[in-house]
């Protein structure tokens, strides 16, 4: 019962902010103690687990080539791309961004997104810029708020949800690491893959559903704003494109 | 035959690669320290592997301090990070125009490659078996390189170690925790962590009952991840409890699915929780939103509905 005491540090440390790779560590030793492990069986249980799990970092052999392509503007290519859907409303917009998000995330392009990034110099103005084309006006700084909350709910629910298709994923390897090295089984990453395709369809389903919904709440918040003569002066409404959202966001 | 060992040993090579550069990178501040973690990091992956799978060709304790080093050099801050090496944005911009979507094409190589390897290959005797999946990134990625390289005219080989070398320091020790969690996960297991959580659930839970033991299961990833913001973390000690002895040993559950669906049951934990801190209020303060549970808000709903779908299929298709 008493190396339980090892989960309450992993709590506590998380809890109280501490560095995770050091709240890992710590609990690690405390559990091993905890356990009745001797100094040297808990050193060996953890360079035997590292060397078990080396596969878990693997993906770092995508870096240099992801980041050759980045330095010759892969980014900024994803960037036009997204750009030319940008004549929606700012639900089927970020609809459109879930499944861009989800679809490159798992063809294990992960880091294409993210909210420092695609979000906050991408997404959300665009998004921001599609809801104030669609009601003419300036958003009050409520809905504001909410649509960038939504922006980054589409690219962290995308990528939570598309990158356990590939392969070479962390949390992928890690249960293949895990199960391998703990059980002696023998596990494929390619079938964990696969199972997650269709809490995939689900993710987006659901979560498509509710960014859509989004632009009717986006309507009837307006409108409330607009009775109550809380509305900002309109927008000039030329033919801008998405972009326009960037001096907006400001 | 192609053994798994050699992409082991050269991710260890790129490491050790990267560390030099970074020692000699006078704009990071704390280059030695930052070099000493990578240069040891890439060395622990040749020298697993006369400790992995249990081969006792090296003694495993050397290695475990090794570990302990790296946890202390990440821990107490000794990582920093250079001027990354890179092209400014107008150049990117003007390069982006040039190529088009040329880009995607190497992007695009090593997922493909892999997946080509992965059924093709596995049973060709050219790789080692069963590790098609992972030797097929490696040798995805090295194809990639070239066409990458082809693609962008590039004709320096240091130009994407400086950029991988740049995104790796932009990620810091955060690369390290997946392989710590699961460590941790296995000390965990040794010392019995999972057996115990285990008895309490059976005292409370049913013999027997296929879908009270998947709802103790998902629900259990779920809370665990709320509490610790991190579904790695949750998994092997979920897994050790329930996962393994009861739903795959008792119940003959498909491996790959419970043990998938799992994990993603932890990843519904993750959207609801502000512990998951990189996720949920680092956006909203990128955003410079007022309330910095905006996010969460806007996914909670999502987060629980997604729960009920992990359950739902688990308990459908899993057995």
């Amino acid at each position: 019962m008493i190396v339980l005491l090892g989960v309450l540090v992993v709590i506590l440390g998380f809890v109280t902010r501490r560095n995770p790779v050091l709240v890992v560590g710590v609990a690690g030793i405390v559990t091993g103690l905890l356990g009745k492990m001797n100094p040297l069986e808990i050193l060996a249980a953890f360079g035997t687990s590292f060397a078990d799990s080396r596969s878990v970092t693997v993906f770092a052999i995508v870096l240099p080539v992801i980041g050759l392509l980045e330095r010759y503007g892969l980014r900024e290519q994803a960037r036009t791309l997204i750009g030319k859907l940008g004549k929606l409303s700012a639900g089927r917009f970020l609809t459109a961004y879930l499944l861009v998000r989800q679809v490159t995330a798992a063809f294990g392009l992960n880091n294409l997104g993210g909210p420092a990034q695609a979000v906050r110099p991408l997404v959300a103005p665009m998004a921001e810029a599609a809801a104030e084309r669609k009601s003419g006006a300036v958003l009050p700084d409520k809905l504001r708020e909410k649509v960038r909350s939504y922006s980054a709910s589409a690219d962290t629910v995308g990528v939570f949800f598309g990158e356990d298709c590939f392969i070479a994923i962390g949390s992928i390897l890690l249960i293949t690491g895990f199960v391998n090295s703990t059980y002696h089984e023998h596990l494929e990453p390619t079938q964990l893959a696969l199972w997650a395709i269709p809490l995939a369809v689900c993710a987006f389903v659901i979560h498509g559903a509710r960014l859509l919904l989004l632009d009717k709440q986006l309507e009837r918040e307006m409108a409330l704003a607009v009775a109550e003569h809380e509305i900002p002066l309109p927008k000039q409404s030329s033919g801008e494109s998405g972009k326009s959202g960037k001096e907006t966001a400001k | 035959m192609i053994k798994v060992e050699w992409l082991y040993w050269l991710i260890g090579l790129v490491f050790v690669v990267m560390a030099v550069q970074m020692a000699k990178d006078r704009t990071n501040p704390k280059r030695w320290t930052s070099a000493a973690f990578w240069g040891l990091l890439g060395l622990t992956f040749p020298y697993g592997t006369g400790v992995a799978g249990g081969s006792k060709a090296l003694p495993a304790e050397p290695l475990g301090v090794a570990v302990l080093a790296l946890i202390a050099l990440a821990g107490f801050n000794f990582i920093g990070k250079g001027e990354p090496v890179t092209t400014t944005q107008e150049q990117r911009e003007k390069s982006a125009a040039r190529l088009g979507n040329k880009l995607f094409i190497p992007a695009l190589t090593i997922p493909l490659v892999a997946i080509i390897c992965a059924s093709f290959l596995d049973e060709s005797g050219l790789f080692e078996t069963g590790q098609a999946t992972l030797l097929g990134l490696g040798v995805g990625c090295l194809v990639a390189l070239v066409v990458g390289m082809l693609v962008t005219g590039e004709r320096k080989v240091s130009t994407p170690i400086h950029s991988g070398r740049s995104m790796l320091e932009a990620m810091g020790s955060a690369l390290l925790l997946p392989q710590l969690l699961s460590v941790l996960g296995s000390i965990f297991a040794v010392a019995g962590v999972g057996t115990q959580v285990g008895k309490i659930t059976d005292a409370v839970l049913p013999d027997n009952s296929k879908y009270l033991a998947v709802i103790a299961y998902c629900v259990g990833m779920f809370l665990f991840t709320v509490i610790m913001g991190n579904a790695f973390a949750a998994f092997p000690v979920m897994t050790a409890a329930i996962g393994w002895p009861v739903l795959i040993q008792q119940m003959g559950g498909n491996e790959a699915a419970v043990l998938a669906i799992g994990m993603l049951a932890g990843f519904s934990g993750t959207l609801v929780t502000p512990m998951a801190a990189n996720f949920n209020i680092v956006p909203a303060t990128l955003l410079e939103l007022k309330d910095q549970y905006g996010p969460i808000k806007a996914q909670l709903p999502t987060g629980f509905a997604l729960l009920g779908c992990n359950i739902v299929i688990m308990a459908l298709f899993a057995f």
